[in-house]
């Protein structure tokens, strides 16, 4: 039960766009049409999925302190956490060059659908905002945080496939000249974050 | 000597890193409900855009092509910790308010765009000011919106209480909403709105 609710807290609650602005370079700049951000969002879910619960075993087992003692008493007292931004990056960067040659050898129609958006994704602030979190919410286990990771994934897609509908739509209203384009989208988004608060204090 | 002017006046409003290149939006507007987390904040990106684009531009023709992006998050990530490392020995309390958003710093699309676009082509001195310019563009927006945040959220400006008690025994509520996410997005739009009325050229065709 703890894990649904996490998985919901994760999409709806504690939405990656609306309640902490991550990701809203790609956001805003992928959204112009649906096929695209379809194709974004699920390269962010995918690398979501794969990275926070990475970054948690080497948070785990590398950085925090007192994480080195497996290899000998001796080690308890280091703390390597001011290590973890250049090791969750390096982490990040690597897995998106690594996912990118794999799905490019077994399946180049998955390439061609995410291609082009996996190279973006190493600098979506989404992905690193996903594992810092990770970090400070203190995971127990490698399941809750891939869940965590998944469930924070899907809640961008959904943002970003809701703004691109809209934009699509709002192509054809007369918006204020000085209001088109990026204005009108800051707006729309404050409403739907708006709309997203709805989703507060709900509890499986 | 007005070429490297224009380097630092250009960020400000013609060519503002938020409003009008849209980067960086990531990671900075959590930090906008109060004017001190957004003033420390802003110094921290000056400080980082600052040395990273001086490294990078340095190295530029040492940096392998292909490894460009790395060798580049490698640089401004060395120089997050940096900067985190003094916050929390100078400024603990601000820097755990800032908690995620300072690592964030790295992702903030505004640093790696400014290396890839300015300081793998052009000199030292340039670059800096490059930097120090779009730092401080960056800057001006985000302490705009969380001036307006705090005043009309709290009303309180760094802390302190600007608006007077007879307000509010004259029935002036504080509009919790500014401090809520939604109200961020929504005011950095309206900014956006009044710079493009007066700086008409900056008005998007499509």
């Amino acid at each position: 039960m703890d894990y649904a609710n996490l998985f919901i807290k994760s999409i709806f609650i504690e939405n990656m766009v609306f309640a902490y602005f991550l990701g809203m370079c790609s956001y805003l700049a992928v959204s112009k049409t649906v096929k695209t951000s379809i194709g974004m969002g699920f390269a962010v879910i995918f690398v979501l999925t794969i990275t926070v619960p990475l970054n948690f075993l080497i948070d785990k087992y590398l950085l925090q302190l007192g994480a080195l003692s497996w290899i000998g008493p001796e080690y308890a007292e280091l703390d390597l956490g001011f290590l973890s931004f250049i090791m969750f990056i390096a982490v990040i960067a690597s897995m998106v060059q690594l996912v990118e040659m794999i799905v490019e050898k077994f399946s180049p129609s998955l390439y061609g659908a995410l291609g082009i958006f996996l190279p973006l994704i190493a600098v979506n602030c989404a992905i690193l905002g996903g594992s810092l979190f990770m970090q400070i919410k203190d995971f127990s286990g490698i399941t809750e945080s891939a869940i965590y990771g998944f469930g924070s994934g899907i809640g961008w897609l959904l943002a970003i496939l809701a703004i691109a509908s809209i934009r699509e739509k709002i192509a054809y209203s007369n918006v204020p000249a000085p209001l088109k384009g990026l204005g009108i989208t800051f707006i729309i988004t404050g409403l739907m974050a708006i709309g997203f608060m709805s989703f507060m204090g709900i509890k499986l | 000597m007005s070429k490297n002017k224009v380097l630092l006046t250009d960020p400000l409003d013609d060519n503002n890193p938020i409003t009008v290149q849209v980067l960086g939006i990531c990671s900075a507007l959590a930090i906008t409900v109060q004017l001190k987390a957004a003033i420390v904040m802003s110094l921290s990106v000056v400080a980082v855009m600052a040395a990273s684009n001086v490294i990078v531009s340095i190295l530029r023709n040492l940096i392998p092509n292909r490894i460009r992006i790395i060798v580049q998050l490698v640089v401004v990530a060395s120089m997050v910790v940096l900067v985190d490392e003094v916050l929390r020995a100078y400024a603990y309390d601000v820097s755990k308010e800032l908690s995620i958003f300072i690592g964030l710093i790295i992702t903030n699309c505004i640093v790696m765009g400014r290396l890839e676009a300015f300081a793998l082509g052009n000199g030292v001195w340039r670059s800096f000011l490059d930097g120090v310019g779009n730092a401080f563009g960056y800057g001006a927006i985000l302490i705009l919106v969380a001036f307006f945040r705090e005043l009309l959220g709290s009303g309180n400006l760094l802390g302190v209480q600007v608006i007077p008690d007879s307000f509010y025994e004259m029935g002036y509520e504080n509009n919790g909403m500014m401090l809520l996410s939604p109200m961020a997005l929504i005011t950095v739009g309206l900014i956006i709105w009044v710079q493009r009325s007066r700086n008409r050229k900056l008005i998007e065709k499509a």
